[in-house]
């Protein structure tokens, strides 16, 4: 297992090369010189030359690849030309702690949640209320975020008044009682980001539970565990419900995926100022630098929660073997 | 999961001698009350999109600016959006042009690339699987959204001065007029990222036929690659195609809006969902003229929904259930 774990560490730079090698051509590719907007109404020619030289701009695409990693792996993302001044690690640093915690949460949700309603739909399966809570579900996932959050907002912010409008104060809020006793509460910034951030990861890990919780009622130990006598809330916890997890295992990397991709939107159109957000106004704005250190922590993310994954799979479950080529 | 899989509840149509497979899918889909339903929406939404100049009551782009933001009446049975134009009408262009991204990008993405480079990663395994499978990672691993807004960016002005160049070079005229260069675009952008799931999807389940004897006879009697391939593997996949080109669907009509939201995807005037839900835009917007968003959201809202309630009841048709 070792052997397998080293292997695919070792793939990682090698990913993370042909990831920021394409991000860095296409960004390269497009209009709008990043030099001319650095150099702002300047426009002495020498001037631009230097700005070019100082940003590591000129020379073949190459040439401005192989500088970039140079100082990419020594930890020195750049400069934003957004924000002037700051690095880009200065700057994400913060940003990636507010959308963590936002993530974080939503995941707790999505799985404290998903799993326990998968096992009832599970229960209710041949039952009328089945495909209802199936079409239920799908729908959660069909929803698209654009269109979610502007009637959310009209609902919660101006019409009920009872939900800020967007923006972001931390996670925990003071309410005060009579002035005199303190209740921390979850501030209510929260409330419509990690609703619309949990919605669709609910419903497919609520689906996935429910189908692999149908498998597993009829396994022989199920039956067997019920011919003993044991009560049905046993049959369920102790049977039922350590089988039916070990398939989530395997998408938390994609519940996050989704995550980040939804909170391209959601952070953008509720102003929260995470990771979210700053692609989106990075993208906008074509801040290449913040671009490429956005795609490097991406998918260096993405192929290490996916390798976490994969090895927690195979703790639980002793019949995987890793490295072993699936066949199923 | 062909033939053998057929183990479901004695009620299912189990497969009678002759009947193929595509028959038997779809005799299995039809006891699907959701999934016959929501099929019949998709091919409403369609047509209303393949006959949008026949069906829409006024041109997409036609303007009247005296009648701005009006609700539902009798000429606008959808009322107008901010420039005075008929929402109808913008809606079912807007289906037209997600008929022509999603089918295009379904096409040569998923039918063409994904099978091709999953039945030959499955099939020949090695070198070939390695690079295709190490480069679906690749794909897989990026931020998708971020990616194809640049490359849209980056791509879009270029695709449009070559479509000028062959308009004024070529014997073809007018193809700048139609918009063509976003719509090439999108699909080129689209078609780079949807590969990578059929592909997997395929060449997992290749893995597992090409130990089979029927594939070892064939070879045995000497059948080329290409035999084995076309008569002996593909047939077998067929419903794995079916099933990965209807979860794809969804996703791409999706990607498109996202897009043209973003404002990099179809260009004005052409209409599409993205565009209709950006000018429908703010909050404020919302409170005052509500029917703005109501509108593209009901159809995204209804052809997402209803291409995940037909992958729900294809998914179960595939595994016998």
């Amino acid at each position: 297992m070792a052997s397998y774990i080293a292997r695919r560490l070792a793939w990682l730079p090698l990913h993370l090369l042909l990831v920021t090698f394409f991000t860095f051509s296409i960004a390269r590719f497009g209009p709008g010189d990043p030099v001319s907007v650095a150099a702002g109404q300047f426009r002495d020619p020498q001037v631009l030359e230097r700005v070019r030289a100082e940003r590591g701009l000129d020379g073949s695409l190459v040439e401005q690849y192989v500088r970039w990693v140079n100082r990419a792996v020594r930890g020195d993302f750049g400069q934003s030309f957004l924000q002037q001044g700051y690095s880009v690690g200065e700057l994400i640093r913060g940003k990636i702690l507010v959308s963590a915690q936002l993530g974080f949460i939503s995941l707790l949700i999505v799985f404290g949640l998903g799993i326990p309603l998968g096992l009832l739909a599970a229960r209710a399966s041949g039952s009328w209320i089945d495909p209802l809570v199936i079409s239920v579900l799908l729908f959660m996932q069909a929803l698209p975020v654009l269109v979610v959050i502007p009637p959310l907002l009209w609902l919660f912010a101006l019409r009920l008044d009872i939900l800020p409008t967007g923006g972001w104060d931390g996670l925990v809020d003071i309410y005060w009682i009579r002035g005199v006793v303190a209740v921390p509460i979850p501030d209510p910034h929260l409330y419509l980001p990690l609703f619309v951030l949990s919605l669709p990861g609910f419903a497919s890990i609520a689906r996935l539970v429910r189908v692999t919780a149908l498998e597993v009622l009829r396994e022989d130990y199920v039956r067997t565990a019920r011919a003993k006598g044991l009560s049905e809330y046993t049959v369920a916890l102790k049977h039922v419900l350590p089988n039916s997890l070990l398939p989530i295992v395997t998408v938390i990397g994609f519940a996050l995926t989704g995550i980040l991709g939804g909170a391209f939107f959601t952070e953008t159109l509720l102003g929260i100022p995470g990771i979210g957000r700053f692609t989106f106004e990075a993208v906008r704005s074509r801040d290449y630098d913040v671009i490429l250190a956005l795609t490097v922590i991406v998918s260096a993310a993405f192929v290490l929660v996916n390798l976490v994954a994969e090895i927690a799979y195979a703790f639980i479950d002793p019949r995987v073997r890793l490295g072993a080529e699936s066949t199923t | 999961m062909t033939a053998t899989a057929a183990a479901g509840p004695l009620d299912q149509p189990v497969p009678a001698r002759g009947q193929s497979q595509g028959a038997l899918l779809w005799s299995r889909l039809r006891r699907k009350r959701a999934a016959m339903a929501s099929l019949v929406v998709i091919a409403a939404i369609y047509m209303m999109g393949i006959f949008a100049p026949v069906l829409a009551p006024y041109s997409y782009s036609q303007q009247d600016l005296d009648r701005q933001w009006e609700g539902p009446t009798a000429d606008h049975w959808l009322g107008t959006d901010t420039l005075g134009r008929d929402m109808l009408s913008r809606a079912m262009y807007s289906a037209r042009t997600t008929v022509i991204v999603t089918l295009a990008v379904v096409l040569s993405g998923s039918l063409i690339l994904g099978n091709a480079l999953g039945l030959l990663a499955g099939y020949r395994g090695g070198r070939i699987d390695s690079v295709v499978m190490r480069a679906g990672d690749v794909f897989a691993g990026l931020p998708d959204i971020m990616l194809l807004i640049l490359i849209n960016a980056a791509f879009g002005e270029r695709v449009s001065s070559l479509t000028r160049w062959v308009d004024t070079h070529t014997f073809v005229s007018g193809l700048t007029a139609t918009g063509a260069a976003s719509y090439i675009t999108v699909f080129g952008a689209l078609t780079l990222f949807s590969w990578v799931g059929t592909a997997r999807l395929i060449r997992s389940q290749v893995l597992q036929l090409r130990e089979r004897d029927f594939v070892l006879a064939a070879r045995a009697i000497g059948a080329t690659p290409r035999r084995v391939i076309s008569r002996h593997l593909l047939p077998n996949v067929s419903n794995l195609i079916i099933l990965s080109v209807s979860g794809g669907l969804g996703a791409i009509a999706g990607s498109e809006i996202v897009l043209t939201w973003f404002g990099v995807g179809v260009q004005p005037p052409a209409a599409s969902f993205g565009a209709m839900i950006f000018e429908a835009g703010s909050v404020r917007m919302f409170q005052t003229h509500p029917h703005l968003l109501m509108v593209p959201a009901a159809f995204v809202t209804a052809l997402l929904f209803s291409f995940a309630l037909l992958g729900d009841g294809l998914n179960d048709a595939v595994r016998g259930r």
